[in-house]
């Protein structure tokens, strides 16, 4: 019998799973893609839509599109995975029976379970941009804007592209800078961690960077309670830090029916996943990609994309009954805006932390330090989304594994 | 890492006091470790939660996070701060005898 493979999610790491499998495996092998609607978003684009730099239109493309010929794109809502009988059940009352899973369904945005986050207030003076409702909401909202405290706020982590927040405070500044105001706004970052960012050396340099913005960085702060009323952050511990506009990125948990499939997930309904191989550690014949495993790593569109060339390998290797030895180290590369027309970038894996010198090798753009050519490599991110990471095209000289060559490692 | 002496036994710890080991842990350490952050005397619920970060630590080789904790301990998250106010994921990790959590990134 041929294989049945049931992808689940048709999102950046559904999708070029699916685009790779079918260039790998033979052709009866059957490719099902089932998500709940068909937009797919690129999800960097929106950091830049409450800045007026882009529009929802054109970050969001049809996602059946995106899957190459012989793959079947399945729209429904997904009820349950029962891991048992290998069957996945769907909102619209179809069963899928299958012999490879690939969970790809990344993140959901959990704002009910922060007090008082949709409470009054939200999407008025509260919002996030992490959704494109939130981030349209908030172009108007910032436009709208012409003095007092802007407060940006993780409230906990794993948050996708935990970097994103940190991105928006630059460029936030910039913003208000070109609108001639930047003197009557208050910006200020608000983080639970105890540093701008979780990597040692890089949140030396963006705590830096905050600094020379003028932008306040309060850090240990556990948001326990949004008043949205009476322009409120409060912590667990009972501090407050008072705003008249906030951006709030919620918490996140894996998706819906994660949580509805019993043994499929953990208490975050995160899909318990082995850190090398990317097999579930539920059973055998399921796999896991993108923001919706359990890694130790940033929830992001670079992890997904270097972590499928391993998943895609490991299931062939599965279906042909062979041992899985394909291996993932961890690495994630980030490109940082920082505001007028400049960028960072970073580049790390499990086990090395993002440090400063050159990516790929000596020669190449420049680590943990602001560019115009990051800038560049950033906006030119989207065109090679679409057209190489998503078609599941190997970059010539870019592989999984994380590059040592051009890294200065003294510098930790 | 460095040795500190914990209810008169040394014990290697990190250089922010977390354990190395959490086989080296006792009940007594835990009480001296809980005065010496304010917390005297521990209650029962302190010790549901310690008891409870040791089980998780032994289970997936990290403390869990203060989300993960209320949760899954059976107290909640604002109860978790009112018994460790300086933040219970790693206070009480630190308490628990566990080495610190990794956290997320």
């Amino acid at each position: 019998m041929s294989t049945r493979i049931v992808i689940l999610g048709g999102g950046t790491g559904g999708t070029l799973t699916a685009n790779r499998l079918r260039k790998a495996l033979p052709h009866d092998a059957a490719i099902t893609v089932v998500d709940e609607n068909e937009q797919h978003v690129y999800q960097p684009g929106l950091l830049f839509v409450p800045f007026g730099l882009t529009h929802p239109e054109d970050i969001i493309r049809a996602r059946s599109r995106q899957l190459h010929k012989g793959i079947d794109f399945h729209q429904s809502g997904i009820d349950r995975v029962d891991i048992d009988a290998d069957q996945v059940h769907l909102a619209d009352g179809t069963t899928l029976g299958y012999d490879v899973l690939v969970v790809a369904t990344g993140s959901r945005l959990v704002p009910e379970e922060t007090e008082g986050l949709l409470g009054p207030g939200w999407m008025e003076k509260v919002f996030t941009f992490y959704d494109v409702p939130g981030s349209s909401a908030l172009e108007t909202a910032l436009a709208d804007f012409d003095g007092g405290r802007l407060v940006i706020n993780v409230i906990d982590l794993p948050i996708k592209c935990p970097v994103a927040p940190l991105e928006f405070c630059f460029l936030a500044d910039w913003y208000f800078t070109e609108r001639g105001i930047r003197d009557r706004v208050q910006i200020t970052y608000v983080t639970p961690l105890d540093g701008a960012f979780t990597k040692p050396t890089a949140s030396r340099a963006l705590g830096g960077m905050l600094d020379e913005r003028n932008i306040e960085l309060i850090t240990e702060f556990n948001t326990g309670e949004v008043d949205g009323a009476g322009g409120r952050l409060i912590s667990y511990d009972e501090r407050e830090v008072p705003f008249d506009l906030a951006v709030v990125i919620p918490v996140h948990s894996g998706a819906a029916y994660v949580a509805a499939s019993p043994g499929l997930g953990d208490e975050l309904d995160f899909v318990l996943t082995d850190e090398h191989t990317l097999q579930s550690k539920v059973r055998p014949n399921i796999f896991a990609i993108g923001d919706g495993t359990s890694l130790p790593i940033s929830k992001a569109g670079s992890v997904t994309h270097f972590e499928g060339e391993v998943l895609v390998e490991n299931i062939q290797r599965f279906v042909a009954g062979e041992e899985l030895d394909a291996s993932y180290d961890g690495h994630a590369n980030c490109f940082i805006e920082t505001g007028f027309h400049k960028a960072m970038l970073i580049d790390f894996n499990y086990d090395q932390e993002p440090v400063g010198g050159h990516f790929p090798a000596a020669v190449g753009m420049p680590l943990l330090k602001e560019s115009r050519l990051n800038h560049l490599g950033k906006l030119m991110f989207q065109w090679f989304y679409w057209h190489a990471l998503l078609p599941g095209r190997d970059i010539p000289g870019i592989g999984s594994d994380m590059p040592d060559a051009g890294k200065r490692k003294e510098s930790t | 890492m460095t040795t500190a002496t914990i209810a008169g036994v040394d014990v290697a710890v990190n250089d922010e006091g977390f354990f190395e080991d959490p086989d080296q842990w006792t009940e007594a350490m835990a009480e001296e470790l809980a005065r010496a952050d304010g917390i005297d005397p521990l209650t029962d619920k302190h010790w549901q939660v310690l008891h409870f970060m040791r089980a998780e630590y032994a289970e997936k080789g990290t403390g869990p996070t203060v989300r993960a904790l209320g949760k899954t301990s059976g107290v909640s998250v604002k109860e978790l701060y009112q018994l460790f106010p300086k933040g219970p994921a790693k206070m009480a990790a630190k308490i628990a005898g566990i080495p610190k959590p990794r956290g997320c990134i």
